[in-house]
């Protein structure tokens, strides 16, 4: 048993699980069963300055599914990650091509609308990035540029979705108190808070749990697990044993000759079970990597 | 090396830089003490809030005050918006090695080495000749904006890289616009160098003298308005010392008086990055 799996767990118990089906966009369901896929990648290549970074990426990802990207570092994960809501717009010299599609939304077309597309995908980062004010604002600052200014209404989003996230009692008393106040562990379910308070349709996670402590990182990862069913989830992730936990689908991705490349993508038994590739087979394994 | 040598070599370092500190404190020391030990029996109400007479060896500093802090006010409401648009410019519209970056920065560099006299030249002749300010409290304040400018956008700017890209990633994940990652996300966070940036700035006007000499002008009555020529502080104590017989009394009161206002300054600049970090920055 490994250290993560021994900690305690909060698993939020049928309430919460409600209470999440009440805020969360659509109704819950059951996970991968939608035949056309959420999000579709079709020879997807990104080059910073010139230099290829990833290349040729085909895969379907399913509504609702929970799909972890793992790799060594340096094989184009978080890349792929931020291509999906486009900041990859922000980094300077990177280009992104191929096509990649959010329903029937063309992500990489010049005229999609940035802001909005990032409105519906949320993200997490490795380390919290609370913002330096307080927790009240940090919830509602992106309600409020997405144009709810109503107090009741973000009053009642905030606490159902700190509640969501399992802090509303931890932080009822200090709404206005600074962010960065809180632990590691509450400044990521802040963040986590803050990406679905604006009901997001996916949620990209680049190593949510890295920065951690194993309690935390455990309490994080039961959140995640809970949005199965109500978002499309793709989370980055180093940690095998959390992919193979939380995961659905799994997509392997590996560095040849320094450019990223998808080598597999399947389910996650079939991943961890019989993978078709020899290199899938080393790194699970940990023969390589 | 042995242990006797490590201790020798420990002890001498150690000496060396209380030294060196102790001999950086001692001129602020000194000065201070010959400031209060000559001027601080001249000091009184009167002498802070009413008229020079006699060509400034008896009576006050009143419209000397008023004119100086009318010059700052200028001063500063012109730098300030100018100098945190430049910065904003610098720090979040252009990439450290673009050519337009590279050129404002090289020229603001060259900026803050100018001498201030040449500043007051060419205040002198584009502000008060060209575009026909004349002496005036404006012309100076405009002058002296010149000056603080470069140091201002520079320590803004630095205060802005500071910040973590992650917090801009951040905002950008959750769909704000840049214009609202500005003013909500990054202006907090670059407070505090904004603050460094305007003690600095008000330090440098404040003690000013070259420059205002030929544009805001010796007259010493109480300003009417911006474009009234009016003595500042600084002015007035280099006219009391160089040009007035008998007039270094109250020159080291009016010393004393500029000393205390920058304390004052940097005393309430201080207070407030401290309370914006504190709230920031409070322990779990």
């Amino acid at each position: 048993m490994d250290v993560v799996q021994s900690t305690p767990r909060i698993i939020p118990d049928p309430e919460e699980r409600s209470g999440l089906r009440a805020w969360l966009p659509y109704p819950s369901t059951e996970p991968c069963s939608d035949p056309v896929p959420h999000i579709r990648a079709k020879n997807l290549s990104i080059a910073y300055q010139g230099h290829q970074a990833l290349r040729n990426v085909t895969l379907e990802i399913h509504r609702g599914c929970i799909t972890a990207l793992v790799g060594p570092s340096g094989c184009g994960k978080t890349s792929f990650l931020t291509s999906l809501n486009r900041l990859t717009d922000l980094i300077p010299g990177c280009q992104v091509s191929g096509n990649l599609h959010m329903h029937e939304l063309d992500v990489l077309a010049p005229t999609t609308d940035v802001l909005q597309l990032r409105r519906t995908v949320g993200m997490i980062f490795q380390k919290p990035t609370v913002f330096p004010f307080s927790i009240r604002k940090n919830l509602e600052l992106p309600l409020r540029e997405h144009g709810t200014y109503d107090r009741t209404l973000l009053a009642s989003a905030m606490e159902k979705v700190l509640q969501q996230v399992g802090l509303w009692d931890e932080v009822k008393d200090r709404l206005d108190h600074p962010a960065q106040a809180l632990s590691g562990g509450q400044q990521q379910r802040l963040c986590l808070a803050r990406a679905l308070v604006l009901a997001p349709d996916v949620l990209l996670l680049d190593e949510p749990c890295s920065a951690l402590d194993p309690l935390s990182s455990g309490i994080v990862e039961d959140l995640i697990v809970t949005l199965r069913g109500y978002v499309t989830v793709i989370i980055v992730t180093h940690n095998l044993a959390q992919a193979r936990r939380i995961g659905d689908h799994i997509a392997f991705f590996w560095s040849c000759d320094g450019v990223g490349q998808l080598i597999e993508y399947d389910t996650a038994q079939a991943i961890f079970e019989t993978p078709a590739h020899e290199l899938t087979a080393a790194y699970i394994s940990g023969a390589r990597g | 090396m042995s242990r006797q040598n490590r201790y020798l070599q420990e002890s001498g370092t150690t000496a060396i830089i209380w030294i060196a500190a102790t001999l950086v404190a001692v001129p602020f020391f000194c000065l201070m003490g010959d400031l209060l030990w000559n001027g601080l029996n001249h000091l009184s109400f009167s002498f802070v809030f009413s008229a020079p007479q006699n060509a400034g060896r008896e009576g006050g500093i009143g419209p000397i005050l008023i004119s100086t802090l009318f010059i700052l006010g200028v001063c500063m409401g012109v730098a300030l918006p100018m100098g945190l648009g430049t910065a904003l410019f610098l720090a979040e519209y252009t990439r450290h090695d673009h050519v337009p970056g590279r050129l404002i920065r090289g020229s603001l560099d060259v900026l803050a080495g100018v001498p201030s006299i040449v500043f007051g030249l060419f205040g002198n002749a584009l502000f008060c000749q060209t575009f026909g300010l004349g002496f005036s409290i404006l012309s100076g304040g405009l002058t002296l904006a010149c000056m603080v400018l470069p140091i201002l956008i520079r320590t803004v700017e630095e205060s802005f890289r500071a910040i973590s890209n992650e917090q801009r990633l951040s905002a950008a994940a959750l769909g704000l616009s840049k214009p609202t990652t500005i003013r909500t996300i990054l202006f907090p966070a670059a407070m505090p160098g904004l603050l460094v940036g305007v003690i600095l700035g008000l330090g440098r006007a404040i003690a000013e003298t070259a420059a205002l000499i030929f544009t805001s002008g010796y007259v010493d009555r109480m300003p009417e308005s911006l474009m009234d020529s009016g003595r500042s502080l600084a002015v007035h104590i280099y006219d009391l010392a160089m040009n007035v017989a008998g007039g270094n009394p109250h020159a080291y009161a009016t010393a004393l008086i500029l000393v205390s206002l920058l304390f004052i300054i940097n005393f309430s600049s201080s207070r407030m990055a401290a309370r914006w970090m504190s709230f920031n920055q409070l322990p779990a």
